[in-house]
């Protein structure tokens, strides 16, 4: 019997090494939810860059502001745009059909993107923009081809002529969370205000945020989750003792 | 409180039910560890049920609200993310410790004369377990929930001169729409929880009518003391009620380090595609039952060829109902004199060996998409399941078994 568990085992292992997903090389990242400051920088970027066309309709801002330590008035006077109260959801007032006939398709909601494409997907996608003069607007991105979005940032990463080497180099030391590796690109069509070192901590900054917006509890569980396994395994100890002296009388 | 027992007795016999199925319920003493997945199962349920409760105070059946309720329950009510993956993560553990339950089933030949009524109304805990899963994943509404009821609705529509008309009145629209999700919320929420109940409870008393087996697969009330007490037994409560215990705790261990820490368990528990809202005019690249369907799933696209000019997704619709018709009879498959997988021959340990792997690499098989290598592979692995069953009736009369012992070895 012990041969044919272990015979189980044998077969699904390599079964379970297969299962990742093959596709477009990516830079890795190490998305760290309780790097405070990180989060707040990532929230910050989104909020001025990307919250004009992007919602995060299923989140409140009230829940970021008390989970990113950003006290409620400070949040409400610079990181708000849309005159909504603090309480209320992420919403945008980009009207869907409209944005769709500007770029083929309205930008998607954001709350749960990190979840659906991945961290790794995200820091890699937001580095990805380079000049195409093919495209409708002038850019096209090498994680994410034929992409309907403009190269927000362009003003601060600035465009990168050819398609940026993105997958080759270890980008995030995952310990530090400090940005290594940092040149994907060789020839810039346009230069950026910030040093790439300084645009690729920002990125990281961004997926991070979109990262604790798709999981916002996750702290929060892994806490909760070692006291629950501690007192499971007290437990076990206190029924494996109940158990032991019942099953004396049993031989 | 005797007093209360008493009078309660006299009008309801309820000290005659404890002793009948727990205080004098004699099991066999030398359960291993394949018993605990029973009881198990009941945690496992009744965690469906609390949490399905709770859930459903929050949750909104309608296509407009279905997706972002769930990310409400998840970011706004209180402890709602925990009911939310309790619930989620309870689905594919129910499935974990039922496949492993009815192996044991399999192992240790418990579907065997007398006990041919507790398989069938085990088997029929299952599809319906099957149905309340399908139901219960379309109402998250994202994605997958969408496209994978898509795709196993269609399925019906395989069926020749009724199909089509058949797959409509499952959906009651000509796409999986808002009235798909209502019904399905009401016959997961309501009709399939009472069905799964009343099978479960004839699943027991059936059971306690006819008396546990065990690892040896000796009938331990052959052999009874002068009070009439087998010889081998000891009183389900105490001794299995602690014993259970142990049980809880070691999958209580596994059941939250993946709830706290692999909610997702990497896409296996909750699809990624499903973080997105179900959008009908996008279909995702790939689309993939949960894990527990897998198996069959990949045995449905397995089958490559029309025949008697009836589609290749028709026989593939057989094939896949045949897996799972082909379990009921079970008990008339096994002519061996022993029950146990342990006095059985080689021919019936090889077998057994040759199905449970094939069912786990046809679940592999199930959740990646389809090369032509994978398909002839799931096909080979296709016809071992049905071999195993199909050649019973003579692997399991050929094979010369081991001689049973009188009592149980522990």
């Amino acid at each position: 019997m012990k041969k044919l568990i272990l015979g189980l085992f044998m077969t699904v292992l390599p079964a379970l090494a297969l299962a990742a997903a093959p596709g477009v090389p990516l830079d890795t990242m190490e998305a760290d939810h309780t790097n405070k400051a990180s989060l707040q920088r990532g929230a910050a970027t989104f909020m001025n860059y990307c919250a004009g066309c992007h919602s995060m309709e299923y989140a409140r801002y009230k829940r970021v502001s008390d989970d990113l330590e950003i006290p409620a008035e400070l949040f409400e006077e610079n990181l708000i745009f849309t005159g909504a109260k603090i309480g209320e959801l992420m919403e945008i007032g980009m009207d869907k059909d409209q944005a769709a006939s500007w770029f083929g398709n309205a930008p998607p909601d954001l709350t749960l993107v990190s979840r659906v494409r991945g961290e790794d997907w995200l820091y890699s996608y937001f580095r990805a923009f380079y000049k195409d003069d093919s495209r409708p607007l002038g850019v096209n991105n090498a994680v994410f081809d034929n992409v309907g979005m403009p190269h927000v940032m362009v003003a601060q990463q600035g465009l990168c002529a050819v398609p940026p080497k993105i997958g080759t180099n270890p980008s995030v030391d995952p310990l530090s969370g400090n940005v290594r590796g940092t040149d994907i690109c060789d020839d810039w069509a346009i230069e950026g205000s910030m040093e790439p070192g300084e645009f690729n901590q920002a990125m990281y900054d961004l997926t991070n945020f979109l990262s604790y917006m798709g999981d916002p509890v996750k702290v929060e569980r892994e806490r909760l989750g070692i006291l629950v396994l501690i007192f499971v395994a007290v437990f076990f100890i206190f029924a494996y003792l109940l158990n032991r002296e019942y099953w004396k009388d049993v031989h | 409180m005797n007093k209360l027992i008493n009078w309660v007795d006299e009008r309801l016999p309820i000290v005659d039910a404890w002793n009948k199925h727990l205080a004098k319920y004699y099991a066999p003493k030398n359960f291993n560890v394949w018993y605990f997945f029973g009881s198990l199962a009941m945690l496992v349920l009744v965690n469906q049920l609390v949490t399905g409760i709770w859930l459903t105070m929050s949750y909104n059946p309608s296509s407009e609200g279905a997706f972002a309720s769930v990310e409400y329950i998840m970011r706004d009510v209180e402890w709602g993310w925990l009911l939310r993956y309790l619930h989620s993560t309870g689905a594919s553990a129910f499935f974990v410790v039922v496949y492993l339950h009815m192996f044991r089933g399999l192992m240790y030949g418990s579907y065997q004369k007398p006990r041919e009524l507790i398989w069938i109304f085990g088997m029929l805990i299952y599809l319906v377990l099957m149905a309340e899963a399908f139901m219960g994943y379309l109402l998250p509404w994202g994605q997958m929930s969408y496209w994978g009821a898509q795709v196993i609705v269609n399925l019906f529509g395989a069926i020749p001169v009724i199909g089509d008309d058949l797959s409509l009145w499952i959906r009651g629209d000509y796409l999986i729409s808002g009235i798909t999700l209502n019904r399905f919320f009401a016959l997961h929420v309501v009709a399939l929880p009472i069905v799964l109940l009343g099978l479960v409870v004839l699943h027991i008393l059936a059971l306690h009518e006819v008396g546990s087996n065990n690892p040896d697969g000796i009938d331990i009330k052959k052999n009874k003391d002068e009070n009439g007490i087998p010889k081998d037994g000891i009183p389900f409560h105490p001794y299995y009620t602690v014993h259970d215990l142990l049980g809880v705790a070691v999958f209580f261990f596994v059941f939250f380090l993946v709830l706290f820490f692999f909610p997702e368990m990497g896409g296996l528990f909750l699809e990624k595609p499903n973080f997105e809202p179900a959008n009908p005019l996008k279909t995702p690249n790939h689309i993939a039952p949960v894990w527990y369907f897998t198996p069959f799933y990949a045995m449905l696209r397995a089958v490559t060829v029309d025949l008697f000019g009836l589609d290749a997704k028709f026989w593939g619709v057989v094939v896949m109902g045949a897996a799972i018709a082909i379990l009921f009879v079970l008990p008339w498959l096994d002519r061996s004199p022993v029950r146990s997988i342990r006095y059985k021959g080689w021919l019936s340990k090889i077998a057994l060996a040759i199905f449970a792997v094939s069912f786990v690499i046809l679940g592999y098989l199930g959740i990646v998409p389809a090369t032509e290598g994978r398909t002839m592979v799931a096909q080979i692995l296709t016809t071992f399941y049905f071999l195993y069953f199909i050649l019973m009736p003579f692997y399991t009369r050929m094979e010369k078994t081991k001689p049973v012992p009188e009592r149980v070895t522990g």
